[in-house]
């Protein structure tokens, strides 16, 4: 559930999400389930000559499981809070 | 009327056995409890906790896809699912001349400054290898 959490501090910024057939999304975080399935706003497909699949999509649902990264703001949330968020998590599983 | 033997053997086993009482595994103290807690904090049990040891270290991790990814690990979670720091990632692609049909090893480079990685992708976790 740790990342669940993370992602739903996450919501309204600015992602990337990549994946497992190489295509790049950018796009608002909207919402994140358990599953880490995302829903993007505003999208826009990041090398759009290479992949003229979603030109007019502008808000989708990813699948969790097709997901391979997911870019970051830098400054998305405090690392300490991560750090003994993982080693709480570590423990207790 | 209880005979005498009886109570002749009675009151032997209570004064026989009394004094050991001290070899009974009693309640645990309370700071033996907390002692045992701590060291289950720290103590490499699963191959997890192995990964544990290297939170805010910079690790090597291997994906599937010929892809491979060197940063600082800021978090993880059972299912490798983690979350690296100035990651640099590296895509190792085989291209097949067609005239000479020799083999091209390319490899790409990126950084990426904060990165979540699905943890379905992942091969192995390593500290990071020395090359010298």
């Amino acid at each position: 559930m740790l990342f669940f959490s993370y992602f739903k501090d996450l919501v309204g910024r600015e992602v990337t999400v990549e994946l497992k057939n190489d295509l790049a999304i950018r796009g608002t975080l909207h919402s994140v389930d358990q599953y880490l399935n995302i829903k993007l706003e505003n999208t826009r497909v990041v090398d759009q000559d290479k992949h003229p699949h979603m030109l007019s999509v502008r808000n989708c649902f990813i699948r969790g499981s097709v997901v391979r990264y997911v870019q970051l703001p830098p400054d998305g949330v405090d690392i300490e809070l991560l750090h003994d968020a993982t080693r709480r998590e570590a423990r207790g599983g | 009327m209880y005979s005498g033997p009886s109570i002749y053997c009675f009151v032997v086993i209570i004064t026989v056995f009394q004094p050991l009482r001290f070899l009974l595994p009693w309640k645990e103290g309370a700071t033996d409890r907390k002692r045992m807690a701590s060291e289950e904090e720290s103590a490499v049990k699963e191959p997890l906790d192995l990964i544990r040891l290297s939170l805010d270290e910079r690790i090597y991790v291997k994906l599937r896809s010929d892809r491979e990814l060197r940063g600082k690990l800021h978090a993880y979670d059972q299912h490798l699912n983690m979350i690296l720091g100035d990651v640099e990632e590296i895509v190792t692609t085989v291209e097949i001349d067609d005239e000479t049909y020799e083999e091209i090893v390319r490899a790409t480079r990126r950084m990426v400054p904060f990165l979540f990685v699905r943890g379905d992708g992942v091969i192995l976790v390593s500290p990071p290898l020395r090359t010298a």
